[in-house]
């Protein structure tokens, strides 16, 4: 029987040969990854009311990120306890304040085609990038897992989103999930698998694929997987992992698909989302134009070296527009340590912008960067939700990197391609 | 940090039965109004209390137990924080039926004892009508309105997770009946 390459990974972690969309299997978990904010603060509890160990310490992953760096009595508890508990359950894959869950993950090596993972947070669909079946649970479904070893699934249906042809200069994966955000809306997904394919996500670099997988959550699929290959392979092995037999992994031609949508990326022109909702998406010359308080690039979403590389690009020789705040809080240390490197984080600090810790930051309204009552923001993030970054009258644009760099020097949503001719980097 | 002391915290029927008010809101209710991210860190009787703030003031303080949460399409998109789920078991909330469900929301929220129903008709339901439900029928009889909605079945097993009160005590369970086999052998 044919079968999608999220088919046979669900298949190849529930000890079967194959399976079939809607039935529900008991799967043997490969990896579990969970962070400070759902992690041990809310497992912990859980074990002990059980009397429970957990199941096999090599296969758990820790990632402080959520309340990084402490800032109160309350934050500094939680990443106590959270240190405390990863050392005395002898979890030794813990990255503590060392950057964002689902940057750290395939930064440390711990990824690679086939594998069958649960993250404790709604953006562990980055994962399917490495070609995992990699999707969220809560903390109760985290703490089955640690108990057990396994977790229950419905087989999804697979949607297959096929993307062709060259992204113009200025346009980046995330315009082309803000587009597919206001073209099958939240619930386009159904909590089923997409997986991204064509020319245009061949081309990609593995941090722009992250970003369409990561953002699979707000089409409300249950994972976004994209096929290994040479360019997955290569990064597994620059992280220090062991990619595997990447081609091992892919999904059978004959196999079934719910629906195919077909993006044509050379057609696209920056996109940005409206306050309260990614699914308000739409070109920035519809959208644009509203004067902004603040700029923010940060998040799994949008503050990787990639994200970092397309703000320099704008921002090279400018200036952030007075009465406009730029906040930037690279994805993981690796990115800041890389981004210093070569040079972005100068042409992005010599411009006006204010760096900030690696972590979850002001994307979920946990960290530095807030929002005050009536402040507009644009952000590289992923959701714009009302409220979800600070004040409850606070509004929230989404765009690319490239947008909020561009919107920082107007002071305003702006569009990043006036600033990039014949700019090349 | 309160978790062990809510989780799973049995309604005393086992059929996860719920009778009560309608309190009904429209699509894309996200985990951010249900589980405001500023409150996340503190105590979580504390996060309960702000549980819809943004949408309906009027709805933590005045939510009655076994009262139904009706939602549209969506509800409980974003994320896979398990207090959006855990706030509305506090407060008493007997069920949530809505037209389509965020995925780890459903999953959370029957993790967490709270019954979670597809109904494709959430939508006749108004404000403060008459309600009861049953997971196991998978039917939600709106008195005020005298009509009857039939919803999507739970599978089996997680019907009888949500009726045992949830993953934490279901598992209890099923650890405690391991044990008694492996004694008896």
């Amino acid at each position: 029987m044919a079968q999608t390459l999220a088919e046979k990974i669900i298949a190849k972690a529930a000890g079967r040969g194959t399976v079939s969309p809607g039935e529900i299997v008991t799967c043997r978990v490969d990896l579990a990854m969970m962070h400070d904010s759902g992690g041990p603060r809310r497992v912990k509890p859980v074990l002990e009311r059980l009397g429970a160990k957990v199941w096999d310490p090599e296969k758990v992953v820790v990632v402080s990120d959520h309340y990084v760096p402490a800032v109160d009595a309350e934050s500094a508890a939680i990443l106590d306890l959270t240190r405390k508990w990863t050392a005395a359950n002898g979890i030794g894959k813990f990255h503590d304040m060392q950057g964002i869950c689902h940057v750290v993950l395939p930064e440390r090596g711990h990824l690679r085609p086939g594998l069958f993972v649960v993250g404790g947070d709604s953006h562990s669909p980055t994962g399917g990038a490495f070609g995992c079946y990699m999707f969220g649970v809560g903390a109760t479904d985290m703490a089955g897992v640690l108990v057990t070893g396994e977790t229950w699934i419905k087989v999804p249906e697979t949607i297959r989103i096929a993307i062709d042809g060259d992204l113009g200069d200025g346009l980046s994966a995330k315009d082309i999930l803000l587009h597919l955000c206001a073209r099958i809306g939240m619930g386009g997904g159904a909590y089923q698998a997409i997986q991204y394919t064509g020319s245009t996500v061949a081309n990609l670099s593995m941090q722009e694929r992250m970003t369409l997988s990561n953002m699979a959550a707000e089409l409300g699929a249950q994972a976004g997987l994209i096929e290994g290959d040479e360019t997955t392979a290569a990064y597994i092995r620059k992280a220090g992992g062991d990619p595997g037999d990447v081609s091992a992994w892919r999904g059978d031609d004959d196999a079934a698909y719910l629906a195919t949508h077909h993006v044509d990326a050379a057609a696209l022109i920056p996109q940005v989302a409206a306050p309260h909702s990614p699914a308000n998406s739409g070109p920035v010359t519809d959208l644009g134009g509203e004067a902004i308080h603040q700029a923010y690039i940060g998040a799994c979403t949008g503050a990787k070296l990639d994200d970092l590389h397309m703000a320099a690009r704008v921002m090279k020789g400018r200036k952030v527009a007075d009465g406009t705040r730029l906040l930037i809080a690279p994805a993981s240390t690796r990115t800041t340590a890389a981004a210093a490197a070569d040079g972005t984080l100068a042409t992005l600090t010599e411009a006006g912008a204010i760096l900030l810790p690696s972590g979850c930051g002001a994307c979920a309204g946990y960290g530095a960067g807030v929002l005050a009552e009536d402040e507009v923001c644009i952000s590289s993030t992923a959701r714009n939700f009302k409220g979800r970054m600070g004040a409850k009258s606070s509004r929230v644009y989404l765009g690319s990197p490239f947008t909020v760099a561009a919107s920082a020097v107007v002071g305003r949503v702006a569009d990043p391609r006036e600033f990039l001719e014949g700019g090349a980097p | 940090m309160s978790a062990a002391g809510t989780i799973g915290k049995a309604t005393g029927k086992a059929t996860g039965k719920a009778t009560g008010k309608a309190w009904v809101f429209g699509d894309d209710i996200d985990t951010d109004v249900l589980a405001p991210g500023l409150y996340m860190k503190g105590p979580f009787e504390e996060l309960a209390r702000h549980c819809l703030e943004a949408v309906d003031p009027t709805f933590a303080p005045g939510v009655a137990p076994g009262d139904i949460v009706v939602g549209g399409l969506n509800f409980g998109i974003g994320s896979s924080r398990e207090q959006a789920a855990q706030a509305l078991k506090h407060l008493g909330v007997g069920a949530v039926v809505a037209k389509s469900f965020g995925g780890i929301f459903f999953r959370n929220a029957l993790n967490m004892g709270l019954v979670a129903l597809v109904c494709a008709d959430a939508g006749r339901i108004s404000a403060a009508d008459d309600l009861a439900v049953d997971p196991a029928e998978g039917l939600i009889v709106n008195k005020t309105r005298d009509e009857r909605y039939a919803c999507e079945a739970l599978p089996p097993q997680l019907l009888t997770m949500v009726q045992d009160g949830g993953l934490v005590p279901h598992l209890e369970k099923k650890m405690a009946q391991t044990a008694q086999e492996d004694a008896a052998r």
